[in-house]
């Protein structure tokens, strides 16, 4: 019996440390935002990619401030993010190439189905937020330099409300991802900014509705972003790029299209073919 | 209620159905973790004891240290381990980070403080009780700690569950250096986290109330591989 546990610890740690044979000859890793991955976009797309080339795709999601900085180390092949001043950011310090734009879709706020303010009722999402700030009533932020935290600063920013001095007031920073920041506003009846995806895809969302939307100011951008093979020799660039031309293709533009969840499609291409 | 007896019922589904991903997140979790456990417990078992027979300048600090990153927090531990194996760190050539190896490195470094803390305690003791006869008998100090560490083997099992239970439940430190990358990297723990975060509570629960489950069946398993093994040798 003895004997039999030890043997089989003998053979855990063998399976594990002898790498495990994988389908494709190779992969590459793409760090990307949790909305593209939580919402099942590229699970529906990576096994097409791999079928046509024998590349894997690897996905790690993270918000796009630590996105960025994971390519900026050189822990990625390439990046799927959303917030265009960081992205240039990122480029113009060297340490990303050949900045793509793909899809997009946009934000919307949510929040508590009674909406005691109203933002329902109105039209420019700069008005919503003044409502809600002139109420003091509950708003949930990110707060983690994601893409999406990054829109909802610059949102604000518009609306002149500083709102870093409200925080913990009526202003939360949950320091956390889309998910759990929705979980979080659900159980505070607050308000949220998110992106449509993750709100569409999310399902435990019974104590929030979709209140405000459909604002030039809302729209949500996507773009892959090489990392600088001059900087980091290890990078599979040959292959990373195989794959953001195969995104920004016609084809590749087709597989995002048709990409729907409970018949709504949740992501709009708008690459410039090639 | 309701949401505990829905994720009941999806629990004993995804089990019924051999649910494949189930399946492979739960070998990765025994893989990393149980490999994590055995690393960890060459290295520590040994320096348990040593710190606990051996004197030398400085046993104190040492010993105060040990004590103090039993409680060593996951996150980071998980970030000390990244700075390491990030492309950009002084181990980056090797490529490891999001892999399982990764998570295994992370594993040792959370619970070899653990056992070895826990060993040194147990030889204490054992030593203090049972050091006269040993001596009596012509024991030397360097066999001494080979047999004093046999003695005290069904103790020890319990030191090393408590390692194997810290590795199994964590998940911060996992989540950094594996990267939660599906068929790849994704664990118990990080599943967990992640289903949560896509508010799909039951699934969560689910997943939870099995992770569980495996620790009961793996720590009866041991237990009574003890129990068998305490009657041949009693």
């Amino acid at each position: 019996m003895k004997y039999c546990l030890v043997k089989a610890i003998a053979v855990m740690v063998c399976m594990t440390l002898t790498p495990a044979p994988t389908l494709a000859n190779s992969f590459i890793t793409l760090v990307s935002t949790t909305s593209t991955e939580n919402s099942g976009l590229l699970d529906y797309l990576i096994p097409k990619f791999r079928d046509r080339t024998g590349i894997d795709v690897r996905v790690v999601a993270v918000g796009t401030g630590r996105a960025l900085k994971l390519g900026e180390m050189g822990d990625a092949d390439m990046i799927l993010v959303h917030h265009r001043a960081s992205e240039e950011n990122f480029i113009s310090n060297g340490f990303g190439v050949e900045r793509r734009e793909i899809m997009y879709n946009d934000f919307v706020i949510a929040g508590p189905p009674e909406d005691p303010v109203n933002i329902r009722g109105e039209h420019e999402t700069i008005r919503a937020l003044t409502l809600i700030y002139e109420h003091k009533l509950p708003f949930v932020s990110r707060g983690d330099d994601s893409g999406t935290h990054k829109k909802e600063r610059e949102l604000w920013a518009l609306t002149g409300v500083d709102v870093s001095q409200y925080s913990g007031n009526w202003y939360y920073e949950t320091g956390a991802g889309m998910g759990a920041t929705l979980n979080i506003a659900n159980g505070m009846r607050a308000y949220v900014l998110t992106d449509r995806s993750t709100w569409l895809s999310f399902k435990n969302r019974n104590g929030l509705d979709l209140l405000f939307e459909n604002d030039p100011p809302l729209h949500n951008q996507y773009s892959i972003i090489l990392v600088n093979p001059e900087r980091h020799p290890h990078i599979k660039f040959e292959e990373a790029e195989l794959f953001a031309n195969w995104l920004a293709s016609s084809e590749g533009q087709q597989v995002i299209a048709e990409f729907t969840l409970n018949g709504q499609q949740l992501f709009f291409p708008n690459a410039q073919l090639q | 209620m309701n949401d505990f007896s829905q994720a009941f019922l999806k629990a004993a589904q995804l089990i019924l159905q051999f649910d494949e991903g189930l399946i492979e997140i739960v070998t990765l979790s025994l893989q990393v973790s149980m490999t994590a456990v055995f690393i960890a417990s060459m290295i520590s078992l040994p320096l348990g004891a040593a710190l606990a027979l051996y004197k030398f300048h400085g046993r104190g600090l040492v010993v105060a240290l040990l004590n103090t990153f039993m409680g060593l927090p996951p996150v980071v531990v998980g970030l000390v381990v990244y700075l390491i194996l990030s492309r950009s760190g002084p181990l980056g050539a090797l490529g490891l980070l999001f892999t399982p190896t990764a998570m295994i490195i992370a594993q040792v470094c959370l619970i070899a403080p653990i056992i070895a803390a826990l060993t040194r305690q147990t030889i204490l003791d054992a030593n203090d009780e049972c050091h006269e006869q040993l001596r009596a008998l012509g024991a030397r100090s360097s066999s001494m700690m080979g047999t004093l560490l046999w003695e005290t083997r069904y103790s020890l099992v319990t030191n090393v569950f408590a390692g194997f239970g810290r590795a199994i439940a964590e998940v911060g430190a996992v989540l950094i250096v594996g990267g939660n990358i599906n068929h790849s990297t994704r664990v118990m723990t990080t599943a967990i986290a992640l289903e949560t975060s896509k508010g799909d509570i039951e699934l969560a629960l689910a997943l939870g109330m099995i992770l569980i489950m495996l620790s009961l069946i793996v720590t009866s398993a041991v237990m009574s591989a003890r129990h068998a093994a305490y009657k041949i040798y009693s």
